[in-house]
């Protein structure tokens, strides 16, 4: 209670902040309106921000998911001893401060601008590490919960190649925790500042940050649009999360 | 029935086996898991595999379905070399121990994958899954899925699934255990009578002995990473080759005796042993309780424990020195805890062993 009184007095101040009518008093959706019309957002960083965090988060989570899943996979399968090691590497980038990773960061992405261009969507590198422990987490949890070793022993013995094996029996059950993994790393994504602002590239965030100094009310306006889709994800996490445990039950 | 079944076993598929293992080592470090196991299976029928845990009883049912892979030695099916061939493709059918039902497909779409596998058209593939969904006794649970079936009815439908696709070979690892006593015995004569209609060649692993002797055409009993001794069931009972098979299959009373010129004596009693493999000398005799009754007048013992068998009693009896002997006596003859009785030998020991 006390909680939803802490996350939820700043938004409805924040609310009220976009709706008010400025001088002249009142309400009004004079700002909402401008925005969603795109009169304001003068040479367009705004969209700018937001379509580089929507490829990020894009590219993130398709990367992540072809590190992630298939190493998962393998290593539960053929090499069990590894287990605590991976979940060891995956988990280790919570316990990094941002800034530290951005310094670590740093040359790296000089050498990585030579190879793949300045493009933003390079950033995603950088990303799938910082969405490494949701991820991880999702997914082990759903791996935990089906017999990998005797489904792919028993697909194989059914005439099943390996590839079927993944594709065919494998992924659909791990149906779950993939979603999960995606949707928590596209809001890790879209959310992430630190990392962008450091490495001087433009996303969602920094976009609203340079934004702000010219229309903070444009600003609050995505930072409540932002809010709202993080907070839509996060329940649709929560109810297939909820649905996993009824089916695994 | 509409399925093909592969025609009966004659006596010229006797001379070549449909499958040979031989001589296969499976190391684990240094462990040796098989160590120069070898078996040869008859087309069509259904050979046990029993052994104490840890024997390599799974390790030889998974190396024979390609699972695992071998250090040494050669795996021959239906007269072609399989030793290097993937599971993938070495068409066999295998149900495991514990259940390994698809949980996203429904049992009948679980029972079609391996035909789907094998680029059946769907609706030839639906009309056989369906077929021998009801051939296991599961008609009208086409659509659970595998929460929504019991243990038993999970097993029935892995045994479907493993079926369908008409394998060269079934492979069973103690597909029973996860099971109750109940279920566990109705299911093992399903298995059986399914096994004898398709006349498919069937290995099927289990620890449990009476599984093994009530199931199978031929047991093979395993020690050590290889077989003992392979026989039908009366005669790994009556003539086991080793102590320790006469040790593991049934129950036997190991008694000190002394063996000398063919003859053992144990319990006063001098009877004649087949074996000619045990030098004369101190021996210990392995005897069956049923060869062993209670006599007035015999050896002098104790009664320490007796349990009703329905139409038998089987009563441990104490001996002077303290040695345990199981005897099998009717039911009718009533003995009492603690009471002084008398025990004679009526039959040969199974096997001696040097002491
Ligand atoms: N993956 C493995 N790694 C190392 N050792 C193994 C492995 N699998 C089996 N072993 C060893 O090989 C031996 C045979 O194992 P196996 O599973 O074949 O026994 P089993 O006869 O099936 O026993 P149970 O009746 O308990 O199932 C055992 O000593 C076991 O410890
Ligand atoms: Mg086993």
């Amino acid at each position: 209670m006390l909680g939803a009184v802490f996350l939820g007095l700043p938004l409805v101040a924040l609310f009220h902040f976009t709706i008010k009518g400025g001088l002249e008093g009142g309400i009004t959706f004079r700002h909402w309106a401008e925005l969603l019309s795109g009169e304001v957002d003068a040479g367009g960083p705004l969209w700018d921000g937001i379509s580089s965090s929507l490829v990020l988060a894009a590219v993130t989570v398709a990367l992540m998911l072809a590190l992630l899943l298939p190493t998962m996979i393998l290593v539960r399968l053929r090499l069990p001893r590894w287990e605590k090691a991976l979940e060891f590497v995956c988990l280790l980038p919570l316990t990094i401060p941002a800034v530290a990773m951005v310094v670590g960061l740093a040359p790296v992405y000089s050498v990585v601008a030579r190879i793949f261009g300045s493009g933003s969507w390079t950033l995603a590198f950088a990303y799938v590490i910082l969405c490494l422990p949701y991820a991880y987490r999702a997914l082990q949890s759903n791996l935990s919960a089906i017999d990998v070793p005797t489904l792919s022993e028993a697909a194989r013995t059914l005439g099943a190649s390996w590839p079927t094996v993944l594709l065919r029996v494998l992924l659909p059950n791990l149906r779950r925790g993939v979603l999960a993994a995606s949707f928590i790393s596209v809001a890790v994504v879209l959310g992430e500042f630190t990392v962008a602002s450091l490495l001087s590239r433009t996303n969602l965030q920094t976009a609203i940050v340079l934004v702000q100094k010219q229309d903070p009310y444009v600003a609050y306006i995505v930072v409540l649009l932002s809010l709202a889709l993080a907070l839509g994800l996060l329940l649709v996490i929560g109810r297939v999360g909820a649905a996993t445990a009824r089916s695994n039950r | 029935m509409t399925l093909s079944a592969p025609a009966p076993a004659t006596t010229d598929d006797a001379a070549a086996p449909w499958v040979r293992m031989s001589g296969i080592v499976k190391r684990y470090g240094d462990v040796r898991a098989l160590d120069g196991f070898s078996l040869d299976l008859a087309r069509g029928e259904l050979v046990a595999l029993l052994g104490p845990s840890g024997c390599g009883k799974t390790t030889a049912l998974r190396a024979l379905a390609g699972l695992e892979s071998v250090s040494e030695g050669t795996i021959i099916v239906h007269d072609v070399d399989v030793s290097t061939v993937p599971t993938n493709r070495r068409d066999m059918g295998m149900v495991f121990q514990s259940y390994s039902l698809f949980p996203h497909l429904t049992a009948v779409e679980n029972v079609e994958f391996g035909l789907q596998m094998r680029k059946v058209a769907a609706s030839e593939r639906r009309r056989r899954a369906s077929l021998m969904l009801a051939l296991v006794g599961l008609e009208g649970r086409e659509d659970r899925y595998a929460h929504q079936l019991s243990g038993g009815q999970q097993q029935r439908v892995a045994l479907a699934r493993a079926l369908v696709t008409e394998p060269q070979v079934l492979l069973l690892d103690e597909p029973l255990s996860a099971l109750d006593a109940k279920v566990r015995v109705e299911l093992r004569e399903q298995i059986r009578r399914i096994q004898t209609e398709l006349g498919i060649t069937t290995l099927f692993v289990t620890h449990d002995q009476e599984e093994a002797l009530a199931m199978a055409d031929r047991v093979a009993v395993m020690s050590e990473g290889r077989v003992e001794q392979i026989g039908s069931p009366e005669e790994l009972y009556s003539r086991p080759a080793t102590a320790f098979v006469a040790d593991f299959v049934g129950l036997s009373n190991r008694l000190p005796g002394v063996l000398a010129n063919g003859i053992v004596s144990v319990l006063g009693t001098a009877l004649p042993v087949t074996s000619d493999a045990v030098r004369d000398g101190d021996v210990t005799a392995y005897v069956r309780p049923e060869h062993v009754r209670l006599l007035p007048g015999g050896v002098p013992a104790t009664v320490a424990g007796t349990s009703f068998l329905g139409s038998m009693r089987r009563t441990v009896v104490t001996l002077e020195d303290d040695a345990k002997v199981t005897v099998q006596h009717d039911a009718a003859d009533e003995v009492t805890l603690g009471a002084r009785v008398g025990i004679a030998l009526a039959g040969n020991p199974v096997a001696v062993e040097a002491r």
